[in-house]
Order: C-alpha cells, then sequence, then structure tokens
C-alpha cells in the first residue's frame, strides 16, 4: 500500500480548492491538492460573468455595501441560508476581489464619463465619476438591488482560475492531477484522509493528512442536460455520504439557469441580460414583464427560469427537433458590445449553433445549473460529524445560497469561503496532530481494491453507461424545475432500481490501469446515491422555497419548513438515505422572513417571526440615531471572522475628500465599449 | 445540420502501459445526428462500442482547452467540432504530437503545461506581496486591463505547441504558449520584472530566437490569439533593450 502523508490535503482543483492549499501553504503547512485534470481545466473557468463585491465604484453601485449585499443574498436565498455564513462572505467579499488584483487578474476597470448602457430595453447614458477612473467595474446581474458583479469580460472564471493557479504554482503547492479520491478513511469520528486512485496507472493510495478538504465543486451531472463540465459528478458528496457519519445538507436545492443553448445545454451568460439582453416567445414577445414587472429579465433565476416554463406549457415556446424553446436577443447590445464584453457567447453561438448573436436570436432554455446543497459544514466549513473533513465551494452546504444562489454568488463563494475556510483549515491543522492507523487506512484501500476486483473480474451484467443514462433521465423527468408528489415517488422508486441494478455492473474493458469504463462503473454507483438523496429531499419537503418548487405545494411554508435538510447513508446495503432536519432559529436572525419580491406574498409565516421583528425594532431604537450601520449590524447579529479578515472595507465614497492615487497604465482615455 | 449519414472514424489506438502494444488505426462507424460535434461522437463510440477508448473532455463547451487532438491533419478542439464540417463523412483523429501520450487520443498537457510555468516563472512578480486588501484598490487604466486580458485568454490547450515545426525539432523551445504568458505579464504594469529579466528567460533559440515565423500557432489557436504579433513584440522589447 503506497502512504502519502501531508498536512493539508485538498481534493479539488478548483479555484475553491486552490485557495484553500493556498492559505495553507501561506501558513507553512505541507500542502497536497488532488485533482482529476489539470487545475486549469477546473469548472471554475467556465463561469463567465462574475462575482459579486460590494465595491461600490461605478455610478450604478453607488450606496453598495455589506449590508445590501447580505440583503440580497438572504433574500435570494429565499430565507434558506445561513445568515451568519451570508454576513461573513458579504464582509470578505471586497477583500478577496482586491487581494485577486494582487495575484494579477485583470478586472474590466471604470472609465471616467458619460458611456452608453441598455437599461429595460432601452439605451441610456450614464456618467462615471472621474475618482472612479480605473478603479474595478461592475455589472448588473439578477436579484442584486445594486450593480455589484465584478468581471474580466465575459471570462470572469478563467481569468480568476489562472491567476489563483498560478499563485499555487509559484508557491510549490503540488497537484497531483489526473487522481480521483473514492473513499474518505475515517474511524466514525475523525477523517484521516482519502483513499485514490491513479486515473493513469491505476494504483491505489492512501493520502493521510490531518485536514481533507473536499472541493470538488456540484453534482449537475445527475441530470441529462446540464451546463456544468462533465466532472461535476456530485463524488465529493457522495465520497461524504458513504462514510455513513457525514451528512449532506439541502440536496433537494438544485438551480436551473435560464438561458442555456439549445440543445447541447452550454451556457451563455447572466451577463447577457444583465447588460440588457431579452427574453423573447415564438412571436417575438418580450414576455417576461408580463410575468414580473418590476425585475423583468433579471429577477432571481428560479424566477426566470421557472416564467420561461412557464410559458413554453402555454404553448408560446418555439418548436425543434429538441423541444420547445425560447429566444435571447443581445442584437440590440450591438456589435461592439458582443464581440468585447460578450465575446466567450459570441464564439459558443458560432461553434456549436452557427449563428451569429449579434445580429440573430439564440435558442436557450432553463437547464441545470448549480448545486445549493453539498456536505453539511458549520461556518468554519468543518463537517459537523467528522472531525477534520472540511468543504467548501460548490461541494459543500456552508450554507450562503440557501434554496436559490443569486449570479455572480458562486464565483464569489470559491475564493471568498476559501480565503475564510482556508484560514479555518490551517489553524486546525495547526492545533491537531496527525491521526495515522495503517491499519485503518489498509482497510479502506482493500475495500476498494476489492469492489474494483469485483467489477473486473466479477459475473455482473448491467453496462455502467446504461445505468447512468436512465439516472440522467429520471431526474430530467421527475426532479426538475417543477416537482411534485406522484413523480418525485416515481423518481425515487426509479432510482432505487438502479442503485439495486448498480450492485450487478459487469465490465468489458478488463484493463486495471487506464480504463474508462470502470471510472464509469465506480462513479455511477456512487452517483446514483447522490441523486437518491436529491429525490428523497425533495419528494419529503412539501413547500416551494427558492429552486424547489412543487406544484402540489406552492406556498413557501416557513411555519413548518424554515430549516435544512440533511442527509446521511448509515446502512450502506440501504436503498434510500436517512433524512433529517436542522432548525433555522428566526431569533436570531438580522433579516427574518419576509416577501422576496416576486409574484403575490404567499408564504406561510414562521410564529416567531413577528416575535423577532418586534425584537429588531426594540434593539434599533435602544442604539439610537448615532449608531452607524456597523453598530446596528453588530447590535442584531454579530458574526466573526478570522481575525485578520475583520477590518471594516474602504470604499471609494469614503475617500472622495482625500486626493487618488495616480492611474498606472495610463496613455489615452479610449472609448469604453457600450 | 445534417443527418442521416454514416460517418467513419479512423482512430488512432495505443496503450503504451500494455507491453507488446503498438500503435494502429481503427475503423469505427457511427450514425450522424443533427448538431454531433466530436465530442458527442467519441462518447457513443465508448459507450457502445469500445468501452476502452480513452480520450480527454472536460467542459465540452470550447472554454476549458482539454479535448485538443488532431481532426484530418489540424489540431484543434474536439468538443467543438462539428461533424457536419466534413462533406465526406470521413474524419481521421490523431492525438497531439509533442506531449506525453497516456494512450489512444489522451496526451499529458498538464503535466507539460505546470513545467512550463515553473521554468518560466508564469506568475505575477508585484511590487508587493501582502498590499492591504481592506482598502481601496490602485488604480489600472481601462484600457491596460482590457489588453491584458485579450492576451490571457489562452487555454492551454497544446494546440500551438503541436503546430510548431521549432518545437518539433527542439524539446527545449517553450513555443507560442511560454511567449504568450510572458508577453502578458511584460505588458502588466503590477509585475516588477524587467526586459532583461525576461531576457535571461526567452532571450534565445528556446525563446523568442528560436522561432521561424511558420505561423503554425497563430493558424491553428482555437482562441485567435496573436501569437506572431507578441513574438515579435518581445524580440523588439529585447532588441531595444539590450542595444
Amino acid at each position: 500500500m503506497k502512504l502519502i502523508y501531508t498536512d493539508s490535503l485538498v481534493v479539488g482543483a478548483g479555484l475553491a480548492g486552490l485557495r484553500v492549499a493556498i492559505a495553507s501553504k501561506e501558513r507553512g503547512l505541507d500542502t497536497v491538492v488532488l485533482s482529476l485534470i489539470p487545475a486549469k481545466r477546473s469548472h471554475s473557468a467556465a463561469a463567465q460573468g462574475g462575482m459579486q463585491a460590494s465595491l461600490g465604484n461605478t455610478i450604478k453601485g453607488m450606496g453598495d455595501d455589506e449590508d445590501v449585499h447580505f440583503q440580497d443574498t438572504v433574500k435570494g436565498s429565499d430565507w434558506g441560508c445561513d445568515q451568519d455564513v451570508a454576513r461573513m462572505f458579504a464582509h470578505c467579499a471586497p477583500k478577496a476581489v482586491r487581494e485577486l488584483t494582487n495575484w494579477g487578474v485583470p478586472w474590466t476597470r471604470v472609465t471616467k464619463g458619460p458611456r452608453q448602457v441598455v437599461v429595460n430595453a432601452e439605451k441610456v447614458t450614464i456618467e462615471e465619476a472621474e475618482e472612479a477612473h480605473g478603479l474595478i467595474n461592475a455589472r448588473d446581474f439578477g436579484g442584486t438591488k445594486k450593480w455589484r458583479t465584478c468581471y474580466t469580460a465575459d471570462g470572469t472564471g478563467h481569468s480568476l482560475l489562472y491567476a489563483v493557479d498560478n499563485k499555487a504554482i509559484s508557491l510549490g503547492i503540488p497537484v497531483h492531477e489526473r487522481v480521483e479520491a473514492l473513499s474518505i478513511i475515517h474511524d466514525g469520528k475523525r477523517c484521516q484522509g482519502v483513499v485514490a486512485r491513479c486515473l493513469i496507472t491505476g494504483e491505489l493510495r492512501a493520502y493521510i493528512a490531518k485536514s481533507t478538504t473536499i472541493a470538488t465543486g456540484g453534482y449537475g451531472r445527475i441530470y441529462e442536460v446540464s451546463t456544468n463540465a462533465i466532472i461535476c459528478e456530485g463524488i465529493g458528496q457522495a465520497l461524504a455520504l458513504e462514510t455513513g457519519v457525514a451528512k449532506l445538507g439541502n440536496m433537494e436545492a438544485v438551480q436551473f439557469h435560464p438561458t442555456a443553448i439549445v440543445p447541447v445545454g452550454i451556457l451563455t451568460t447572466e451577463g447577457c441580460r444583465g447588460d440588457g439582453g431579452l427574453l423573447r416567445d415564438k412571436d417575438g414577445h418580450r414576455f417576461m414583464p408580463d410575468y414580473e414587472p418590476e425585475k423583468k429579465e433579471l429577477a432571481s433565476r428560479d424566477v426566470v427560469s421557472r416564467r420561461m416554463t412557464e410559458h413554453m406549457r402555454k404553448g408560446k415556446g418555439v418548436d425543434s427537433p429538441y423541444g420547445p424553446h425560447l429566444w435571447l436577443d443581445i442584437t440590440l447590445l450591438g456589435r461592439k458590445h458582443v464581440e468585447t464584453n460578450l465575446r466567450e457567447v459570441k464564439e459558443i453561438c458560432e461553434n456549436f449553433l452557427g449563428i451569429d448573436p449579434a445580429k440573430d436570436w439564440i435558442p436557450v432554455r432553463p437547464t441545470q445549473h448549480y448545486s445549493m446543497g453539498g456536505i453539511r459544514t458549520d461556518k468554519t466549513g468543518q463537517n459537523p460529524q467528522l472531525k477534520g473533513l472540511f468543504s467548501v465551494g460548490e461541494a459543500a452546504c456552508w450554507d450562503m445560497h440557501g434554496f436559490n444562489r443569486l449570479g455572480g454568488n458562486s464565483l464569489a463563494e470559491t475564493v471568498v469561503g476559501g480565503m475564510i475556510i482556508g484560514k479555518y483549515v490551517a489553524d486546525f491543522c495547526q492545533e491537531n496532530s496527525l491521526e495515522i492507523d495503517t491499519g485503518l487506512a489498509e482497510s479502506f484501500v482493500e475495500k476498494l481494491g476489492s469492489e474494483i476486483d469485483e467489477l473486473i473480474d466479477g459475473d455482473g451484467t448491467e453496462s455502467p453507461f446504461a445505468l447512468r443514462k436512465e439516472m440522467e433521465r429520471v431526474m430530467m423527468d421527475y426532479v426538475g424545475i417543477f416537482r411534485n408528489g406522484p413523480e418525485l415517488e416515481k423518481a425515487v422508486t426509479e432510482l432505487q432500481a438502479l442503485l439495486k441494478r448498480s450492485r450487478n455492473i459487469g465490465l468489458k474493458c478488463k484493463k486495471r490501469h487506464a480504463n474508462p469504463e470502470l471510472v464509469e462503473a465506480l462513479r455511477v454507483k456512487r452517483m446514483l446515491k447522490v441523486a437518491l438523496t436529491v429525490a428523497c429531499g425533495a419528494a419529503a419537503r412539501t413547500e416551494s422555497r427558492g429552486a424547489h418548487a412543487r406544484e402540489d405545494f406552492p406556498q413557501r411554508n416557513d411555519k413548518d419548513w424554515l430549516n435544512r435538510t440533511l442527509a446521511s447513508w448509515p446502512d450502506e446495503h440501504a436503498l434510500s438515505p436517512e433524512l433529517s432536519y436542522e432548525q433555522l432559529d428566526v431569533m436570531k436572525m438580522e433579516l427574518p422572513p419576509g416577501y422576496r419580491g416576486y409574484g403575490i406574498n404567499n408564504a406561510i409565516a414562521h410564529p416567531d417571526t413577528e416575535k423577532r421583528e418586534h425584537e429588531i425594532t426594540e434593539i434599533l431604537s435602544q442604539l439610537g440615531d448615532d449608531a452607524d450601520r456597523h453598530q446596528r449590524q453588530h447590535a442584531l447579529m454579530p458574526f466573526e471572522v478570522p481575525e485578520s479578515l475583520m477590518p471594516k472595507n474602504e470604499r471609494l465614497c469614503d475617500t472622495l475628500d482625500r486626493p487618488t492615487p495616480p492611474v498606472v497604465g495610463e496613455e489615452s482615455v479610449g472609448e469604453q465599449a457600450l | 445540420m445534417s443527418q442521416g449519414r454514416t460517418l467513419t472514424f479512423n482512430i488512432f489506438r495505443y496503450d503504451p502501459q500494455v507491453s507488446g502494444d503498438k500503435p494502429k488505426m481503427v475503423k469505427y462507424q457511427i450514425e450522424e445526428t443533427p448538431g454531433m460535434s466530436v465530442f458527442i461522437a467519441l462518447n457513443l463510440l465508448r459507450e457502445q462500442q469500445d468501452s476502452s477508448l480513452q480520450f480527454d473532455f472536460v467542459c465540452r463547451a470550447g472554454i476549458c482547452g482539454s479535448c485538443a487532438m488532431v481532426i484530418n491533419g489540424f489540431p484543434t478542439l474536439a468538443c467543438r467540432t462539428l461533424t457536419s464540417k466534413y462533406p465526406q463523412g470521413e474524419i481521421t483523429l490523431m492525438p497531439l504530437p509533442g506531449f506525453e501520450l497516456i494512450g489512444d487520443l489522451s496526451v499529458n498537457t498538464g503535466k507539460f503545461m505546470r513545467e512550463l510555468a515553473e521554468r518560466l516563472k508564469l506568475w505575477l512578480h508585484p511590487d508587493q506581496d501582502d498590499v492591504d486588501v481592506h482598502r481601496l484598490e490602485a488604480p489600472m487604466a481601462p484600457e491596460e486591463a482590457a489588453r491584458l486580458y485579450e492576451l490571457e485568454r489562452c487555454v492551454e490547450c497544446g494546440v500551438c505547441v503541436s503546430a510548431c515545426a521549432t518545437k518539433q525539432m527542439r524539446e527545449t523551445f517553450v513555443g507560442a504558449v511560454g511567449m504568450m504568458k510572458l508577453a502578458r505579464f511584460e505588458l502588466d504594469s503590477r509585475d516588477t520584472r524587467s526586459v532583461e529579466d525576461f531576457y535571461h528567460v526567452i532571450g534565445n533559440q528556446d525563446g523568442v530566437f528560436g522561432c521561424m515565423t511558420l505561423l503554425g500557432c497563430q493558424d491553428n489557436c482555437p482562441k485567435d490569439l496573436p501569437h506572431m504579433q507578441q513574438i515579435a513584440y518581445l524580440r523588439r522589447k529585447m532588441a531595444v533593450a539590450l542595444v
């Protein structure tokens, strides 16, 4: 058995994982990252639009701060999030953006003076302040009160991932590429590392570490059509589930993005609508104002996706061989804008659709996009059940997104979460010693070894590819945008049948090293368990909250369901997870549940809501008028982040009475693209 | 979108880990479907005809650069190559040359790129590492930011390396990808390295003076990056600085 020891082990080399690895390495800890692929190929690269941080540099962002970002995030989550975490996040987001600048990200910058933008299908001129010139720009995204999404053209994820990976390389952090973690080594209380398989040689290795951080992204690929990269298969969540101890949170919270291209499901960024793009139906009619007169195309993602589906169900979709779709129209932004700020979108349209989006409408429909659920962690990113097991980014349920994640908050979560949790991981490594039980490690390696033997030498007859296809179809048909009891029950039954069949997989390709069929077999068995946590959680939750929309229970029910679903799999032979619930405490909320701002307000109130509102009024009146917003916030819901991240964020509005530093690299003041 | 045709794929097959295995071309046939890309076709072949077939895809959307291979003689990204592009319906797939072969169409570009980054120190070298993240950021000219992003769009797919005759002849040549990245940092006002620093790294036959200007990098780059312009720019910069 090959054993590799380290202090901080990180599984997954996307932005979240790399950021944690950097935090560990900067503290002098020995750090190793495992990745299925080269780090720069991680799915983080696909984020086009940007990351939210309340810098408030632009005229449309003036007045933005942590409070507004926090409120948008909580409302976006449909009050399903952990408000402490949302506070920690909103507080640290500007710091993360500025840190990334130091690591090389060429954020799109503000140009002083007038510029034309498209707002609500009309060209308007806005004027940027002289003092803002050269500071980090922001664009508009759905569900936010201010223009808050920082970006580099429409390749933000690419820019960030390259900068962060370059930083990791400069620190000499090893990334073990083409290595797949397949089980967590633990004794029921403490996580000691993982067993991983080299995808080239087939070698099994035990990685033993003080802390193990799962940062493997989401589980979108349990669905047939997803905007996710094909490696987003939920294996990180499955690893936690298979410990039988660690719990997953809110797995039924799955987001659909309104505008993926038809048929292949590749994403066109929310920046298209943020920058002024419109949604149209088969008659060319702009239908979103009919449903959401206030926010229109820029309502929150779950809302836009549902409205689109409703509209298509009314027969207003465009017929195609792949079923109905709608149109995304960005032609009104003009060619120059499309070719600079939305170039990735243009390339995708050209290569996959053969159309020119500066001239033609783009065929789109809602498609699986984001996993709000994941490995349940506390505020420090640690799993409450297994000491030493951390999780961060989309893999985790930390939980700042609740039941719906706002655009621009996921890319932000990777680096902000990584920044905060990275420090807690480093603290943990410094406070704890390595626990090594080679016998235990060996037993986990042997278990995986026999699973592989069974697949290769056994007499199983099922095809992993066929099982996977059926699972994807079940999830798409019965656990999609709109859900109902009978369909969810059907999903659970069918997935259970597939899980049983997956115990009888047999392989045609008998190689023990690089063998794609073996890789698929090992994954599909695990993915089915993840799919079942989603379907069972959705079947049990008899209300509608955020992205979880039950046709048979259309109300958000704070009275009975203001809680987080937890799922674990204590009996490995069982066919479904065990569900339990963790209550959200209204009396500790800074922002008690209220109206989210879409459609009719039909929530069933929580009995504590009114009580908490009174209490808040009282606390604020006691503070008096002299208290600033930080004092008021602290009085309502004090929160903590690691000390080095505690200082307040400076903003342009705080500095306007001081001379601004000269702009570096200034040559000429050019026209900024529309 | 064409449909109803039968496509013929000629695919390079070789497993370097199986002793005695010899490289060979294997023919597969598959029904074309509307909008079919090489990504879709290869997955169907693996699911239905040969589960041992090795190839790499990650984003399948032209964003990550993992699926570069040689298609009918040209290195390019397989995910965004539509089969309808080939009127004869014959498609030959070979792995990218110039990289360690893992098996069939899969090559280890990641290992190559990491080694290149370590060798050329391809990261930002700022003035001070611990800029106060709580304070307002330093301004940067919007034009400079836009120019940096233009050069930063490289996805490390390896196409430029495999399309470069100099690289095929000289193992140590850094290739267009290395020079594009250095040009990106050279242009960055936040980077403290001088032209002399860059000269030590690429002011030789392994760098800017080894390029024979055959344009393979630029002609095939899936991101349409201005490789030749940047190589010429670096050459000029160095020549001027060293006069």
